[in-house]
């Protein structure tokens, strides 16, 4: 709406009248005012902290695209929507920050879906925009139209439809606190063009959380006085630490509690990190393919204190066999998560660092358990993680993974893909700090280790290392990020533990069809250091033992990234193992006693 | 296959005697006994926008919670809508199925309505030939019923109750020919000044 000449006229009289009007001319040039939506986006991005973003340009995204020409957050152009997902996810895993990704409406918006999926699994924080079709083409099958909001409503925390200019940053607020608040997990704002496009002239506030959201911070006290006298009174207590440890921050509290009361901790896969495993009271992490004394511990235990896990099927093995014999205190700030799979006898709703002060507080003695203590310590010697490195043998990767570890910084970041080598590496990285475990756990998505590499390095320290442990199989799925990569000069190392299987699958079918290894052998693999010199990175190629200290160092060395291509033993299996749906207590150490299940 | 770690075999090592049950329960595993099923109303007063009952249906086929009948529609608040659901689970069941609907952001609370403390009604209508007109009339009458459509083929015929009382009208209609039936599912409030929320 323009002036006319009469109110021209009258607000310059007006300002001088009233200096302080003047405001109104600063106001013109305030770097948070906004004039569209897609304005009003990037603005709500900015007053959330947000400082990089992971995506991919398209059609429909375009004007939000054209807004952050303009802003200091940095854009990495990914070279498919599903790393850009994965980046973010990773991003977000390593900086407890939401990570940002972007993508068109369509194939876009679809691309993303397992890396929301994944996030969705595993609790990240992690937020979608997407660009979606105008409005008024919205139903009628419109070009690159997809109904977004419906496609993710399973996999979101929340998702929302934009539907006007002034609001939409206010959308992308909440959407921001959502998935970094409570429980935190993914949440996604589509994007009509006509609403990004759309003038407004409306800065959107700082993101409010919805009014009917409101999670607990602390547990009912009488509840937890009740668990910390079950606790305190138990012969053979144990800490279950899932990913939810990390993600409220509570990782320094536990150590705290487990070491005053004495109680050793198993942590679950995403909680890797939330106890320094080299800890004597730390029994690595329990589960399928855990260790053999976190699942005996597990197992034999009186009283469980679970916190931030929910007791997922790879983690409890058949819920008949899983601690049968344990009263357990669950600690989570989801509800919903309580007594879904595992009855829990103490139910602590609330932050797990703010529960954990409170059961410290209200721990009426320390339990007495140096027996326990003892008989963890005797099942560490009695199963232990030790593989032999027989000369007539190929490589083994347990050997790979313990060279990586040996030759980097405590703070290093691990990310994997899903398979073989994301179990040895979880098993044989001595892990001692949280948010320095990066993997796909609930979900399992194979390719998943070098976009999160590209997101941790975004989010990792300058000084600290960024390794990526991947699966040939995996490594085929998501590669076409090392062009990324190289563009965005990231230092990250690449392992590809090669055995030319998708070996998980190869295991299984050993273990379990006979040896009938339908479509398992991937013999056609390419080769991954000329293929990684190709798109520009340092590419290194491991055939035996004495080659992997030099490619080690070197490619550690290189400011940029590298692939290493371990050739690692095809045959090699992974144990322990227990068998999907069996006894925790009934793991396999190798194949003759998987025979014997 | 190569590869494997040594130790005591699944069979050397002690196991424990306990069991759970499919609910995560200890039980004593000699005495396992079956969990009945529970049929429960649920309550639920939701924000009044779109994609609101998407999320509730999908919920309940995503977690495969068995869903008797579902009725949506508006309240006395017009930001609000009141979606009432009949459930038949275990009880953890609808334990979880209340904490899983809380936690959708738009919903804003859920109760469970006991049958004594909450007035449950449902409306059906029959569709039946009109061979014998009195005699559906007086089926009708007997079951609070109203007639609402004639045609010179068929009657229609309005029911609201319980929905105990609705399956024991309907089924005394099948003494006529039924041509169709249609049913809300049950809308509930608490009895009393108690609110239902």
């Amino acid at each position: 709406m323009s002036e006319t000449p009469d109110q021209k006229q009258m607000s310059d009289a007006q300002d001088q009248k009233f200096p302080e009007e003047q405001w109104d001319d600063d106001a013109e040039e305030d770097p948070t005012a906004v004039s569209t939506g897609a304005e009003s986006v990037v603005s709500a991005l900015e007053t959330a902290g947000v400082e990089v973003l992971f995506g991919v340009q398209g059609g429909a995204i375009m004007p939000v695209y054209d807004a952050l020409y303009d802003s200091e957050m940095e854009h990495v152009t990914m070279a498919h929507e599903q790393g850009a997902a994965h980046a973010a996810d990773a991003y977000g895993i390593v900086s407890g920050n939401p990570g940002v990704c972007l993508a068109t409406s369509g194939p876009g918006a679809t691309n993303l879906v397992t890396g929301i999926a994944d996030a969705s699994m595993d609790s990240d924080p992690l937020i979608a925009l997407t660009g979606q079709v105008p409005t008024d083409l919205v139903g009628n099958d419109a070009f690159q139209e997809t109904d977004t909001t419906g496609v993710t409503r399973p996999i979101t925390k929340a998702n929302y439809f934009a539907e006007d200019a002034d609001t939409v940053g206010d959308d992308v607020g909440t959407a921001f606190q959502l998935a970094k608040r409570g429980r935190q997990g993914p949440t996604l704002v589509d994007l009509p063009k006509d609403v990004t496009q759309g003038g407004t002239d409306v800065t959107p506030e700082r993101g409010q959380l919805p009014d009917t959201y409101d999670p607990a911070e602390e547990a009912d006290e009488d509840n937890v006085a009740e668990a910390a006298e079950a606790l305190a009174r138990a012969d053979k207590p144990v800490i279950l630490a899932g990913g939810g440890v990390i993600k409220a921050e509570a990782s320094g509290e536990l150590r705290d509690f487990a070491r005053e009361h004495d109680i050793p901790v198993a942590t679950t896969m995403p909680g890797i990190g939330c106890f320094p495993e080299d800890d004597d009271l730390c029994l690595s992490w329990a589960g399928m393919h855990g260790t053999g004394y976190a699942n005996m511990a597990v197992t034999h235990t009186d009283v469980m204190l679970a916190i931030g896990t929910r007791f997922d099927d790879r983690l409890t093995g058949g819920v008949d066999t899983f601690a049968p014999e344990a009263e357990i205190i669950h600690v989570d700030i989801d509800p919903a998560e309580i007594s879904k799979n595992v009855h829990a006898d103490y139910p602590l709703i609330g932050d797990a660092e703010r529960v954990l002060e409170q059961l410290g507080d209200a721990m009426p003695s320390t339990p007495d358990d140096r027996e326990w203590v003892e008989q963890c310590l005797t099942w560490q010697e009695e199963y232990p993680m030790d593989y032999e490195t027989p000369d007539d043998e190929p490589l083994k990767p347990e050997f790979v993974v313990e060279a990586m570890d040996e030759a980097t910084a405590d703070d290093t970041i691990v990310t994997t893909g899903v398979g073989q080598h994301q179990m040895w590496a979880s098993q044989y990285w001595t892990f001692k700090q949280p948010r320095t475990w990066v993997s796909s756990h609930g979900l399992g998505t194979m390719g998943y280790g070098l976009p999160a590499a590209i997101g941790a390095r975004f989010a990792a320290d300058d000084d600290q290392s960024v390794v990526c442990f991947e699966g040939d199989g995996s490594f085929l799925m998501t590669l076409q990020g090392l062009a990324v990569a190289v563009r965005e000069e990231l230092d990250i190392t690449v392992a590809v533990l090669n055995n030319e299987y998708v070996g998980m699958v190869r295991q299984w079918q050993d273990g379990f069809y006979e040896g009938r290894r339908m479509a398992s052998e991937y013999s056609w693999c390419p080769d991954f250091a000329r293929l990684a010199d190709a798109f520009g990175a340092q590419g290194f190629t491991v055939d035996d033992y004495d080659g992997v200290p030099d490619a080690v160092e070197e490619a550690l060395a290189y400011d940029g990234p590298s692939v290493i291509d371990f050739h690692i033993d095809p045959e090699e299996n992974v144990f322990p193992m227990v068998p999907s749906g069996g006894a925790n207590g009934q793991f396999a150490m190798n194949d003759e006693q998987l025979e014997e299940l | 296959m190569t590869g494997g770690l040594e130790g005591p075999g699944p069979n050397e090592r002690p196991h424990p005697e306990g069991r759970r049950n499919a609910q995560g329960i200890r039980i004593d595993p000699a005495a396992e006994a079956e969990v009945p099923q529970e049929r429960a109303v649920l309550s639920a007063l939701v924000e009044h926008e779109p994609g609101v009952l998407a999320k509730v249906s999908g919920l309940f086929s995503r977690r495969q919670f068995n869903i008797e009948s579902l009725s949506v529609g508006p309240t006395e608040d017009e930001a609000y809508a009141r979606i009432t659901m009949v459930i038949e689970e275990p009880t953890t069941g609808v334990e979880q199925a209340k904490k899983q609907l809380e936690k959708l952001i738009p919903v804003v609370s859920v109760v469970e309505l006991d049958g004594e403390d909450a007035v449950a009604r449902e409306l059906a209508v029959v569709k039946v030939g009109a061979d014998n007109p009195d005699e559906v009339q007086a089926v009708a009458e007997m079951h609070d019923g109203k007639v609402v459509d004639m045609s010179p083929e068929t009657i229609t015929v309005e029911l609201t109750g319980p929905e105990r009382d609705i399956d024991a009208a309907l089924e005394t209609f099948e003494r006529f020919t039924v041509r169709e039936v249609v049913r809300t599912g049950t809308a509930a409030l608490a009895r009393g000044p108690q609110e239902t929320r």
